[in-house]
């Protein structure tokens, strides 16, 4: 008998057909999901993400109903239509989500985050950071002789984009929430 | 009619007001409240059970023969993770369970309590939903929205997690009509365009084939009748998943038995080469499909199902109808007459032919033998002895299954219990208990193989105990048979761990637990034990020993498309020119 050889990812071998999670036609989506505040829900979406297989780029979660004790998840997450398309339908089936909206096909929509960056430097470096603060309308928290805390809202590309500036200027630490969105429009 | 009672009362009340006759668990500190109530009433009935995975297995015997929930009351920790593997298979069947399990009272849950385990966590992924209920307040209003949630939509098991201080206390009871509506209302209505759509696809399809599953089961008797109408009025092929097999009765003209991996030639290749398929209730299962890139290429394909998610999910389908089986052959049976019962009468007729000539292949023929009983055999001379009782059959998981599945006919639903998705061994023996349990006077007979059995064989006491008269019909062949089959097939014939060492003597085994136990090794003596374990008024534990190498075929191997199908005849040639090993 000849060994096992068994090609990485061939369906010829296998009881179950090993999808390529790396087709093409992958893309970003937003999804905002409305659910009941009860005890679990979150970890009933998230366990759904990893036990699936989905993946999970951002999550966004407070109560914005406090007597209807509703609560919206903004997740950000990729894959191929099709699986986009499962992820909503599996979704839908967790009890207490009462809808759930791709507002990347739906949109457009408006997308913000919010970050609070430690920038850490003195002299020339410490104005060069007030100064592109100032450009991407950042706002200084915090300050001390040797560091600010800015506060920047935009879309994750500008926080990326900002955070990538403050690098070499000292920036020590960075928190970001995430990413809320509203479909435009009424 | 709120009243002031405890929480464990309340439970029990709860019960009671929907409907439930009997509860199966197993007692333990965290629930001994909710026994003590039970302990004062007379209309629940509780089986005590051996362990706690065999409760749970119990309740969906029960459930899938009655199609009523099924109920469990576990205690905490190790009480409610025992009950993990069988609320998986409830989940991946979707079958109605309410359980309910102990917890460690509020103010110790977090702090390592004794038989404390993170039960809603724990059971978060194998359940429908799942409550912990932390005020004695709560506890009526969430029973309720548990036997609502695990009945509707697809049906599920839900779980109840009650800690002790909430059982104790005191709370107002309200009964189940005066509910807070809940917006869990899945859709059971299909879309009346897509289902014309459906009716004209129907009408001028020159092969077309309904593929059937579960879901009709689940959708109650009423379905089962509209299917078997449609099929009969249209004159259609149909064949079923495991899952789905008596919703359209086996002795009907139009059936070709089960597809799949272990699935009839005829019914396979006809999915194959269909030009229409109907999905009903089922959903392309990976055992169904075989290789997804060459599944059936050039159909139509048509779904129906109650579950959103199921839609395109593996098989991209052409015309999804999201809604209740029931409800939706309904008004394909009232669109396809008022538009003049039309179908491509010709053209179906030559498909019938060409299905027949699949059928002469006889793919179920096996080689026959004097000596040693063939399992094939011991099936067909089960099925002949038994056709004509009140039968109910629950399998183990594996070969025999798959025989069973293949030699047993069954022309009524909620007649054969098996464990489908999640291929549970140790499945069968207290799901066919369960089934006594609804059927007191039924023949049940669960058609197992020894190492399944073995499983939860602690479950003989609990059918002495209720004088079950279940009957375990064990096809021993002293192997994992479908372990060793693809071991023979795939792996070189290199039997790694797959035989069935030091069994017990099944016969001084029933002995000990006050069953009978019969031995038969003979074909020609088959019959006459079978008669006798029928006849037998009390449980009986049958060692039919088989042959020991017997393969289950048709087979798809694994990743091969419906077409390459492998018959006993073939399996020779297969392994000398496998390139697999």
């Amino acid at each position: 008998m000849a060994a096992l050889n068994i090609k990485q990812g061939s369906t010829s071998h296998s009881a179950y057909d090993l999808r390529d999670y790396h087709a093409q036609g992958v893309a970003s989506h937003t999804l905002a999901v409305l659910v009941d505040n009860e005890a679990g829900v979150l970890a009933r979406v998230i366990g759904l993400f990893s036990g699936r297989g989905y993946n999970i780029d951002s999550l966004t979660v407070a109560e914005i109903d406090h007597e209807g004790k509703r609560s919206r998840i903004t997740i950000v997450t990729r894959g191929t239509e099709e699986v986009i398309d499962q992820i909503r339908a599996q979704l839908g089936r967790i009890v207490p989500v009462h809808d759930v909206i791709d507002l990347t096909r739906t949109g457009p929509a408006v997308e913000r985050e919010l970050a609070l960056l430690k920038v850490k430097s003195s002299g020339e470096k410490r104005i060069e950071s007030l100064r592109l603060a100032e450009i991407f309308r950042a706002s200084v928290v915090d300050s001390t002789l040797e560091s600010f805390v800015f506060e920047l809202t935009g879309t994750p590309d500008k926080i990326d984009a900002f955070a990538d500036l403050m690098r070499p200027l000292g920036l020590v630490n960075i928190a970001r929430t995430g990413v809320a969105a509203l479909l435009r429009g009424c | 009619m709120s009243r002031q009672m405890t929480g464990a009362e309340m439970v029990v009340q709860a019960l009671k007001d929907h409907g439930v006759e009997v509860i199966f668990g197993y007692p333990g500190g965290a629930v001994l409240p909710i026994y003590d109530a039970i302990f004062q009433q007379n209309d629940v009935r509780h089986i005590l059970v051996r362990h706690e995975q065999a409760a749970v297995h119990m309740a969906e015997g029960y459930a899938r023969s009655t199609g009523k929930p099924g109920c469990v009351l576990v205690t905490s920790g190790p009480g409610a993770t025992n009950a993990v593997t069988g609320l998986t298979d409830a989940l991946l069947d979707s079958i109605p369970l309410v359980v309910i399990s102990g917890q460690v009272p509020t103010f110790m849950i977090g702090t390592d309590g004794f038989q404390e385990a993170d039960t809603v966590g724990i059971t978060r992924p194998c359940t429908k939903h799942n409550w912990l209920v932390r005020d004695a307040e709560d506890v009526a209003q969430t029973v309720h929205k548990a036997f609502h949630v695990a009945t509707t939509g697809r049906p599920g098991p839900v779980l109840i997690d009650l800690p002790k201080d909430v059982q104790f206390a005191s709370g107002t009871y309200v009964p189940p009509k005066s509910m807070t509506p809940n917006h869990y209302q899945p859709k059971v209505k299909g879309d009346i365009d897509a289902i014309t759509k459906l009716v004209e696809l129907m009408e001028t399809a020159k092969k077309p084939v309904f593929y059937t599953g579960g879901g009709v089961i689940n959708s109650g008797k009423g379905a089962c009748q509209l299917l078997t109408e449609l099929v009969d009025a249209t004159g259609f092929p149909i064949t079923s998943t495991l899952m789905g097999l008596g919703a359209y009765p086996a002795s009907g003209k139009s059936w070709l038995g089960m597809l799949g991996m272990h699935g009839l030639y005829e019914a396979n290749l006809a999915m194959h080469d269909c030009d229409l398929m109907i999905n009903i209730g089922a959903r392309f299962d990976d055992r169904i499909t075989g290789r997804v890139a060459d599944f059936s290429p050039g159909s139509v394909k048509a779904h129906i199902d109650i579950d959103p998610s199921s839609i395109n999910k593996i098989i991209r389908v052409d015309l999804p109808i999201i809604g209740d089986v029931g409800h939706v052959l309904e008004d394909i049976l009232k669109v396809w007459k008022a538009r003049g019962r039309k179908t491509a009468t010709a053209e179906v007729a030559a498909w019938m032919s060409q299905i027949d000539e699949w059928r002469a292949v006889r793919c179920l023929a096996y080689t026959s033998s004097d000596t040693v009983i063939k399992p094939q055999y011991a099936l067909e001379r089960l099925e002949a002895l038994t056709k004509n009782h009140d039968r109910y059959i629950t399998t183990e998981v594996g070969q025999h299954q798959m025989w069973a599945a293949q030699y047993l006919q069954f022309d009524a639903p909620n007649r054969w219990m098996t464990s489908g998705g999640l291929g549970t061994m140790g499945y069968g023996f207290p799901a066919s208990i369960g089934v006594q349990v609804a059927h007191p006077d039924a023949l049940v007979i669960n058609v197992a193989g020894e190492a399944s059995w073995l499983m939860n064989m602690q479950e003989l006491g609990t059918a002495t105990q209720f004088r079950l008269p279940v009957k375990q019909f064990i096809l021993n062949n002293e192997r994992l048979g479908m372990v060793r089959q693809w071991q023979e097939l795939l792996h070189g014939e290199r039997y790694s761990h797959s035989w069935s060492e030091s069994l017990p003597d099944f016969v001084k085994l029933a002995e000990s637990f006050g069953w009978k136990g019969i031995l038969c090794t003979d074909p020609a003596d088959l019959d006459d034990a079978i008669m006798e374990m029928i006849n037998y008024d009390g449980p009986v534990l049958f060692d039919c020993r088989v042959e020991k190498h017997e393969n289950c075929f048709p087979m798809i191997p694994s990743g091969k498309p419906h077409n390459e199908m492998l018959l006993a005849a073939d399996a020779d040639a297969f392994k000398e020119g496998a390139t697999l090993v």
